[in-house]
């Protein structure tokens, strides 16, 4: 440890720490602490007395003889928002994929200039592309009104403010975290791999099975990671386009520090969802470690 | 050595357009023939690779087809022809372990996993690896490498196999080796091998025939000693080997035939039947180790004059520079006998021994 500090090498992360141990670490614990917390009658929480009501909350409730009954409210949400999220991941990687393998494919100049477009949706504001996404898909909006204009009869398409509305939304949003790390692991596979595939009698499909996809594989994972655990704490989209009927976790907690009032429930919910987390991207990362094709 | 099992046929290769336009191959025609180590030889951006890479299916001839037995290859892709190659750069797939390398174009047949893991071991028992199937590539040397990287590609039993420089990454000592190893190789399968290198002591030390290239065409095609001994092109002889270069006028010859004229008198016979329409101011190239030194004062038929002006001592031989009157300088090397070689210094006048065999008339 003395080593550590003498090493100038530690000096180069020493901000990057201090900021993470500041910024995250503290508010964390802070908020573990909110959890363990009674509530306060009028909002925040009594300081000093300590209950476990609000993890209690998450799977039961009271009923009117004070006996705690399941409650699959909240499993509910949870279960929609992995559901959702998942949903979303796939549709991500079905556009994700060949879009990065398209770009990859191109000459250097290209190349960067495409990745360059992937990357505008950034600049403009999450909310307002959201209320765009509304006008696209509202009754009468510019979908509906096109088809209707093409001749097929929507009678509405009804499609805002249901959860294929939030989908939509959330692959939109999430695609370029998709598509980026797949490109960086397509962009410095060795084409000549390909090449070899083919020279071995591997046909367009067999190569892209045996020798692109495994290669790719660690890109894929990250764009997975980096869609489907933002997804789950997605705010602005499912309440927008899910138009709040709609709840996801992270509406959910929202509610919770706001109209309900309830800081130690939407602390607990949120310490729930980060165990989910760790415990799925734990589970994930043992599975690939064992898979011997992994070692790229 | 009979059958013709690649035939190229005035193929001719371009890349890009307009301004950029290169031209990689021009209207090269060749044959290859059955069991054969065939070599093409010469200086990067000849277009070697590329003839290579045609017959590979990883470029489409611009023009001409190229004919495997008889049949036209033009639009057949890589993984329909009967061809596999060795990349320079190995390409072993590093997600995959050395025994499913070598199974993998195994699988793309068909061939069930058993009879593919035999194959798979019977190949890495040929190319002397038989322990280091179940390794990963990367935790491989580079030779170990190579090696794999040939016994994936003759698992098949393609009909040709390419090799696209694949000594080119080892350092010299283990070169050598695989030298030996690749012809042992080929000579044990019986397949075809497409060898394409820049180095000339490679190709010479291995092939059975040598197609020497130069700006996207062929210039000569021969064994490895009728390259060497008797060069057609000035840039054949100047890059095998080392060359002195002369320039003279081609007369007839006192008893028939030609003989070469390099003026004053300086006439030397040929034992080349020159076929060249040219007859003034021809190149002609003859190998130093050809050449010999006497005293001026003896008078030969064969041999100009000059005088010596370097002399370097290699030990085995010595290298004399002789700078011939009215010809400029040229080298001479003898090799160091028992002493029965007359020793010459700097500023000696000596004649130059040139005999007729020796001299070549060459195309440009």
């Amino acid at each position: 440890m003395a080593q550590l500090f003498r090493s100038k090498r530690f000096w180069l992360i020493a901000p990057a720490v201090v900021y993470i141990a500041f910024f995250m670490a503290i508010p964390l614990m802070q908020m573990a602490y909110v959890s363990i917390l009674e509530r306060g009658d009028y909002g925040g929480v009594n300081w000093g007395a300590f209950s476990v009501d609000a993890y209690v909350n998450f799977l039961f409730e009271r009923d009117l003889m004070d006996n705690l009954v399941l409650n699959t409210d909240y499993i509910q949400i949870f279960v929609r928002s992995f559901g959702l999220s998942a949903m979303t991941m796939v549709f991500a990687l079905l556009l994700g994929f060949p879009t990065a393998f398209y770009i990859s494919m191109q000459s250097q100049g290209r190349r960067n200039f495409l990745i360059f477009l992937v990357t505008i949706p950034f600049w403009t504001n999450i909310l307002v592309r959201n209320y765009a996404w509304m006008l696209l898909l509202r009754n009468g909006g510019l979908i509906d009104g096109f088809l209707n204009w093409a001749g097929i009869e929507t009678g509405g398409l009804d499609i805002l403010y249901t959860p294929y509305a939030v989908s939509i939304g959330l692959t939109y949003t999430y695609l370029p975290f998709m598509v980026l790390p797949i490109y960086a692991s397509l962009e410095k596979l060795d084409h000549r791999l390909v090449e070899a595939a083919f020279d071995l009698g591997a046909d367009k499909r067999r190569a892209m099975k045996r020798v692109i996809l495994p290669l790719a594989a660690p890109g894929i994972a990250a764009g997975c990671i980096l869609v489907f655990i933002p997804c789950l704490g997605a705010y602005v989209t499912p309440e927008l386009l899910g138009g709040g009927k709609f709840m996801m976790i992270a509406n959910l907690i929202g509610s919770q520090f706001g109209a309900a009032r309830n800081w130690p429930f939407g602390a607990g919910l949120g310490f729930v969802l980060l165990a989910l987390v760790l415990i799925s991207m734990l589970a994930y990362s043992l599975k690939f470690k064992s898979l011997p094709e992994e070692k790229i | 050595m009979s059958e013709v099992v690649i035939s190229a046929q005035s193929v001719s290769k371009t890349f890009g357009a307009g301004a950029d336009k290169v031209t990689a191959l021009d209207d090269v025609s060749v044959d290859i023939f059955q069991n054969e180590f065939f070599t093409m030889l010469g200086p990067s951006g000849c277009g070697k690779t590329t003839l290579l890479r045609l017959i590979g299916g990883f470029e489409q001839a611009s023009a001409g087809q190229i004919l495997l037995e008889g049949q036209a290859l033009n639009d057949l892709p890589p993984f329909k022809r009967p061809i596999n190659t060795v990349f320079q750069s190995y390409a072993l797939f590093p997600h995959l372990t050395v025994r499913q390398n070598i199974t993998f174009g195994l699988e793309m047949k068909s061939i069930s996993r058993s009879d593919a893991n035999a194959r798979a071991d019977e190949m890495l028992e040929l190319v002397q690896l038989a322990q280091y199937g179940d390794r990963s590539p990367s935790q491989l040397s580079g030779g170990q490498q190579q090696r794999i990287a040939l016994a994936r590609a003759l698992a098949p039993a393609p009909k040709v196999l390419l090799l696209d420089e694949p000594l080119s990454a080892l350092d010299l000592k283990l070169r050598k080796e695989m030298q030996i190893e690749l012809k042992r190789l080929q000579t044990e399968t019986g397949i075809t091998f497409v060898f394409v290198t820049h180095d000339q002591e490679e190709a010479l030390a291995m092939s059975d025939r040598i197609a020497v290239m130069q700006s996207g065409k062929i210039l000569q095609v021969g064994a490895p000693r009728e390259i060497y001994e008797q060069p057609t092109h000035r840039f054949v002889a100047d890059f095998i080997g080392d060359s002195n270069f002369l320039r003279g006028d081609l007369v007839d010859g006192p008893h028939g035939g030609h003989a070469i004229s390099f003026g004053e008198g300086q006439v030397i016979n040929l034992a080349q039947d020159v076929k060249s329409d040219k007859l003034k101011d021809v190149n002609v190239s003859i190998r130093p180790e050809r050449l010999s030194i006497t005293d001026a004062q003896t008078a030969k038929s064969n041999q100009l004059t000059g005088t010596v002006t370097f002399v370097t001592y290699f030990g085995t031989d010595t290298t004399y520079r002789v700078d011939l009157d009215g010809q400029g300088p040229v080298t001479v090397r003898m090799q160091n006998g028992d002493g029965a070689n007359a020793q010459f210094g700097k500023g000696d006048r000596v004649g130059v021994v040139m005999p007729p065999e020796a001299i070549r008339v060459l195309v440009d």
